[in-house]
């Protein structure tokens, strides 16, 4: 996939433009184009509202990935839902095994959240290093998920922890396994007139171990590579290895290969090597201006390691 | 309905109500509708951080948010940190560590390490090194603004910082 | 009675500029409204190279709010190119440089072609930007792609022309020769031949770039408020523009959020704000945006070397042959000016008795290049300073022990050169000690053995650790004038008036330091006005490391002119002998007598014109003065830079563990402000060497329009630096200054070359280009361990 510039714009985002737009025109706006916010107070008018826009409508959460496209003009919808009126969409709820987490809920929320830090440190963790901590107090986990830049830090974590993806629209509710969310390059299973209401997320288990590392050019850019680490042990062995990359392929995902070297051998340095080799062989990533498609691969294998090992510590398993 | 609405907040404690079409940014509401030019604009796309002022509480980017999502929301820019020639004492230390040279990017700095000072009960100088990363500064180096920031959490946290060269 | 005052030069005095801009007070070009204003959008060309076919307005003419809207055509019989943009040859660089210069004149806004992705074709204005905007999408254009030219390497053979009447694109070519180049290569013991590529990056200030424009019908005069580093070059090609007197036009660069070269130059919306002002009757205001700003500010640096260096067992370098292309975009605007100080630069602190340097300065499908922090001198510095690690690395030597052999000795100076200026002058090094620097900077990361020692110690733990050093000097304080006015009113304050026009580097207080020693006043009876035509009648802008010496001199020079007033006026009241004063703690009294004198504020009334003056005979009324101070030539200030780095074997990422730079700029005034300077210039340069790119594909669309891909460095990205300044006063002026703005950021893009390459020297590295990326560092790893294998 080659890299084309519209004006000198190959990304707003963590995701390079493939093709060349023709929403930017002869411009160079700054400035978003015409259009209206809506802002609904409770979720079922917001569906209706989706639901009777149709294509017209866009939702606004956080807005930290979207205005910038819309500054630019690259996205150009005609009404703005805005979420962010909405109450009762941003919380973090104990609810036994799981926790449940608003869509609204802002990635500083969570950051911050002691029962977060508990039950789901892989999910902490993973959100102090999404960009800088002004852009955290404004996205929200569900504009993360339903963005799906490829990139981003929260698919691999939903994918990792199999969280479920709670959507409403006017016809109803659907909960999706996080493996069956994500499905291209800012591409999600969401219809247009659904909207992403809430993310359960598995407690770490007892006896587990998990890190989120990633490389970026600079901190706070979008990784190079990223991955997702929680493994649970028993009796120092693993029993249950989950790992998942970002910025790696036009979706985060599980690291299939390399968890089961881990499950099967453990975390001895070869094992680890073993498995850092093939999280690398599995994953098919772009070649952009900050790195090509082989360096991006190699970053891949890197992180694994590092995540695993750190992982492992984290579970008392290694030194 | 894409006609200007009113837009009604707080401004450094101030009531102030602005029309704004529903497509204008806070930036440039602040700005151009209410007069405080103190918050500068230096991308429009969120990666430099000049914009940012803290509303309700937390420092985000005013680039990334519409005027109308203002409405109500308790708003704090750089104008409202002096008490009148009294200059805050992030202020003062900006000035005694030489953070800053052109000044462009002072009001978005001085906002940032306020909120992380202020959310936080200790800070590494890593921390603030991250923390204030948020923000781009093309004069300093940056080495004044995080000498200043050390200070100023020194003085809010009340116990020195931890420095890299520390031992452990 | 009051005392002597202090001297404020070489204090840190707390900068008087910080107070509103802490505050959120400053007046930045953005932060202007006036009555009536409409504000600009630019439409800019998406591709490299085209024809224009047409431009149809008529939509955006009908769109909300559109006050006017125009496109190149319309302007071509307005308003002329800005011309003459090669800056002023003096014979004795013409002499010395060979030049052959046919630098095109730039159009403001095209009509028959574009020539880079970011020129503008067309403008609306409107009630605001966003209904500007909304119109400059409805302007169709009909362009046929031309074939690009997209870098200058692939230029000189191009069929295609960037501009039609320049064959091989080239717009200038340079020649000096010092010695005999030729026959110091053929009989030198050992040669080394290299190609460098220094990429292009840019100022890339916090501020955009903007301009507001008023016109006064009742006087027929503009003022025009621009975020610039040249108000009276702006005047100039205004003036000219508009058929109006420069009287009649006023230009201001209020606050500016930095520059660094960027804003050192005339640009198309300069002018074109102040014609829309005058053209429509009402204020028109224009800022740049940041996606305009990567795409139509001048770009920097992007020059491609070929060099051959004649050197001896010993590492003694006899001879250096310098060729090489500089990609100066679509147009260059102040022409030859950074190859020339490439050429003169090329040396640095080394004595090389043979050198020869050719040039070309070639047209590209690009965004022009002008100078940035450094303009040709970082450059120069990469292909020099990569060529002595090269030499010490086929020697066995140790990099710093060729650069101690080649250097020039203190004994040495002034040291001739044998190359002109660009001033005419030839070069002399005026003062200095460059080994002395360089064994500063090492004993500053710890030394030279200590460090030896480590790094081995290290490889053997497969940890790879890298020492790289920069040298260089920088020609600073360049004339060929500043202009200052002095006045002492009746208020008794002093107040000063120059030409520099700060972007940050606090002159208001620099100035009013070096003014308070100059009158002996208190420093909060100086007055400082900056950046302002209607102060100042002729005035040059702060570039190219020139306020602390230029506009120091003319507030000196002007300083003096009123001193002579102040003293016969003052001695014609006190009844004393005018040798007998001097100027103490904001008076003038009789040395040795206390209670005989008479503050500024008694003379100034006394100079009043009229019926009660006390002036002498012959002595004119009021005390002002004016002069255009013109250095006899530049001052040079030297550097020495050191720094350790660890690369990451797993990611080939690198650490900057230390980085010292010894730095001499003679004379400080401000040592808190000077230090500010290196340091910022030292980041810029890291950025330079590790992240920032102007990055172009085949078809010369730029690929990098974003903060999102034009990465500057942050805080987290900063490594300890340590400045050391050492202060050998320049001969060259009363102060011992030297110029500082620019230095810091020249040599971090080779040091860290170097110390990358010092780090893999086991597997024979060679990183000769910039930047310098963590991936070709893996790279080199990786080959370098398959090898082993």
């Amino acid at each position: 996939m080659g890299v084309i510039a519209v004006a000198g714009l190959t990304r707003i985002t963590g995701w390079v433009f493939d093709v060349v737009s023709e929403l930017q025109k002869r411009a160079n706006p700054v400035k978003p184009p015409l259009l209206d916010i809506l802002a609904p107070s409770s979720l079922a008018e917001a569906l209706s509202l989706l639901s009777e826009h149709g294509d017209a409508a866009m939702p606004l959460a956080g807005g930290q990935s979207l205005v910038p496209l819309l500054n630019f003009r690259l996205s150009r919808p005609d009404i703005l839902v805005d979420l962010n009126r909405i109450a009762n969409l941003a919380y973090i709820k104990d609810v036994g095994d799981q926790i449940a987490i608003g869509a609204m809920t802002r990635e500083r929320a969570i950051e911050e959240s002691d029962l977060v830090r508990q039950v789901s440190p892989l999910l902490q963790e993973a959100t102090t290093q999404i960009a800088h901590l002004p852009i955290r107090s404004r996205g929200t986990i569900g504009g993360s998920l339903a963005n799906a830049d490829p990139a981003a830090e929260y698919p691999a974590v939903v994918l990792a922890l199999e969280c479920e993806i709670v959507v409403q629209s006017v016809r109803g509710e659907r909960r999706i396994k996080a493996a069956d969310f994500f499905e291209d390059i800012l591409t999600t299973a969401l219809a247009p007139d659904e909207l992403l209401t809430e993310i359960t997320v598995p407690k770490a288990p007892v006896g587990s171990g998990s890190a989120f590392v990633e490389i970026a050019r600079r901190h706070g850019d979008y990784a190079l590579a990223g991955v997702a680490a929680q493994i649970t042990f028993a009796n120092g062995a693993p029993t249950d290895v989950r790992l998942a990359v970002c910025g790696a392929g036009t979706t985060a995902s599980r690291l299939t290969v390399a968890e089961e070297i881990i499950q099967r051998y453990g975390v001895g340095a070869e094992a680890i090597k073993a498995a850092s080799d093939a999280a690398a062989a599995s994953v098919d990533p772009m070649s952009d201006l900050h790195a090509s498609a082989d360096y991006r691969r190699r970053l891949a294998g890197v992180m694994t390691s590092q995540a695993v090992e750190k992982a492992a510590q984290r579970a008392g398993v290694r030194s | 309905m894409k006609a200007p609405r009113s837009v009604s907040l707080t401004v450094n404690g101030d009531a102030l109500s602005g029309d704004a079409s529903p497509r204008m940014l806070f930036s440039d509401f602040l700005r151009d509708v209410l007069g405080k030019t103190g918050t500068h604009v230096g991308c429009e796309h969120g990666v430099c951080g000049a914009c940012t002022v803290i509303v309700d509480g937390v420092a985000v980017r005013s680039c990334l948010m519409f005027a109308v999502q203002a409405e109500g929301a308790d708003v704090k820019t750089v104008e409202g940190l002096a008490d009148g020639d009294e200059l805050h004492p992030l202020q003062k230390l900006f000035s005694e560590h030489r953070a800053l040279q052109c000044g462009y990017c002072t009001p978005g700095m001085l906002m940032i390490a306020i909120d992380l000072v202020n959310s936080s009960d200790s800070l590494s100088e890593q921390d603030i090194k991250v923390g204030m990363s948020a923000a781009l500064c093309r004069c300093t180096g940056y080495e004044g603004i995080i000498k200043a920031v050390a200070a100023y959490a020194e003085q809010v946290h009340g116990k020195p910082i931890k420095r890299e060269n520390d031992n452990g | 009675m009051v005392d002597t005052m202090p001297s404020y030069i070489g204090r840190s005095v707390v900068r008087r500029e910080d107070n509103r801009l802490l505050k959120g007070a400053g007046t930045f070009v953005g932060d202007m409204k006036l009555e009536g204003m409409v504000h600009v959008a630019i439409v800019r060309s998406q591709q490299a190279h085209a024809r224009i076919n047409s431009v149809d307005l008529e939509a955006a003419r009908n769109a909300d709010g559109v006050v006017l809207a125009l496109a190149g055509a319309e302007l071509k019989d307005v308003l002329p190119p800005i011309s003459g943009m090669q800056v002023a040859a003096p014979k004795g660089w013409r002499d010395g440089m060979d030049p052959h210069i046919e630098i095109p004149d730039q159009t403001l806004v095209p009509y028959d072609k574009l020539r880079y992705v970011g020129e503008p074709y067309a403008l609306v204005v409107a009630g605001d930007r966003y209904m500007a905007e909304d119109a400059a999408e409805l302007i169709e254009g009909d362009f046929e792609p031309l074939p690009p030219v997209a870098n200058a390497e692939v230029a000189l053979d191009a069929e295609a022309l960037v501009h039609d009447h320049l064959p091989g694109n080239i717009a200038a070519t340079l020649h000096a020769k010092k010695g005999d180049g030729e026959a110091a290569l053929a009989t030198a013991p050992h040669r080394l031949k290299r190609r460098y590529f220094h990429h292009r990056y840019a100022a890339m200030p916090m501020e955009c770039r903007g301009v507001v424009a008023e016109y006064d019908s009742r006087t027929d005069s503009i003022t025009v408020w621009s975020s610039t580093q040249v108000v009276h070059w702006v005047r100039r090609e205004v003036a000219n523009a508009l058929g109006m007197p420069e009287d009649r036009v006023r230009v201001v660069a209020p606050d500016v959020g930095g520059g660094f070269g960027g804003k050192g130059h005339v640009y198309p919306e300069d002018i074109l704000i102040a014609y829309l002002a005058k053209r429509l009757g009402r204020p028109v205001k224009w800022l740049e945006d940041r996606h305009e700003h990567l795409l139509n500010a001048a770009h920097s640096r992007d020059n491609l070397f070929d060099i051959e260096v004649g050197y001896d067992d010993d590492g003694r370098i006899s001879v250096v042959k310098n060729y090489f292309l500089v990609d100066s975009g679509a147009y260059s605007p102040v022409g030859a000016a950074i190859a020339g100080n490439s050429i003169a630069h090329f040396m640095g602190p080394y004595d090389i008795p043979h050198y020869e340097a050719d040039c070309k300065v070639m047209m590209t499908n690009r965004t022009p290049n002008a100078p940035y922090r450094g303009a040709g001198r970082p450059e120069v510095a990469f292909a020099m300073e990569r060529s002595i690690d090269l030499i010490a690395n086929e020697l066995g030597l140790d990099p710093a022990e060729v650069r101690f052999r080649n250097m020039i000795q203190p004994e040495q100076m002034p040291y001739a050169v044998g190359l002109p200026y660009r001033d005419g002058v030839m070069i002399e090094y005026d003062s200095g000690d460059y080994p002395e620097a360089l064994r500063k900077a090492l004993d500053g990361i710890g030394g030279l053995d200590a460090f030896r020692a480590r790094q081995k110690e290290a490889l053997a733990d497969g940890r790879y650790l890298g020492l790289g050093l920069g040298c260089y000097v920088e020609g600073t304080g360049i004339g060929p004038f500043e202009g200052a006015t002095v006045k002492i009113d009746s208020s008794g304050k002093v107040m000063v008036a120059t030409g520099a026009c700060p972007q940050g580097q606090g002159h208001e207080t620099a100035f009013a330091q070096v003014a308070a020693d100059i009158w002996n006043v208190d420093i909060d009876d100086v007055v400082v006005t900056l950046a302002d035509t209607s102060h100042v009648t002729m005035g040059y802008g702060t570039i190219a490391s020139r306020s602390a010496v230029t506009a120091s001199g003319a507030i000196k020079d002007s300083s003096d002119k009123v001193k002579e007033k102040v003293f016969a006026i003052a001695a014609n009241v006190l009844e004393a002998s005018e040798s007998d004063l001097e100027l103490r703690g904001g008076s003038v009294g009789v040395i040795g007598v206390p209670e005989m004198s008479m503050t500024l504020k008694e003379v100034a009334r006394a100079a009043l014109p009229g019926w009660i003056h006390q002036r002498p005979e012959g002595i004119e009324a009021g005390l002002e003065g004016t002069a255009y101070y013109e250095p006899p030539t530049v001052t040079w200030a030297y550097a020495a830079n050191a720094a350790i780095l660890e690369i990451d074997a797993q990611t080939g990422v690198v650490k900057i563990e230390n980085y010292v730079e010894v730095h001499d700029a003679g004379t400080l005034i401000n040592p808190g402000i000077a230090d500010g300077q290196v340091k910022g210039g030292l980041v810029q340069g890291i950025g330079g060497g590790l992240f920032e790119e102007l990055s172009y594909d085949e078809h010369g669309q730029l690929m990098t329009g974003s903060f999102m891909d034009y990465l500057l460095p942050t805080a987290s990205d900063v490594p300890p630096i340590n400045v050391i300044h050492t202060e050998t006063p320049s001969p060259r002026n009363s102060f011992g200054f030297k110029g500082l703005g620019e230095g810091g950021a020249i040599a971090p893009p080779v040091v860290i070359a170097n110390a990358v390459c010092d780090a893999l020297k086991s597997f024979g590295a060679e990183i000769n280009s910039t930047p310098v990326r963590a991936e070709q560092i893996l790279n080199i790893l990786d080959a370098g361990v398959a090898a082993a294998e």
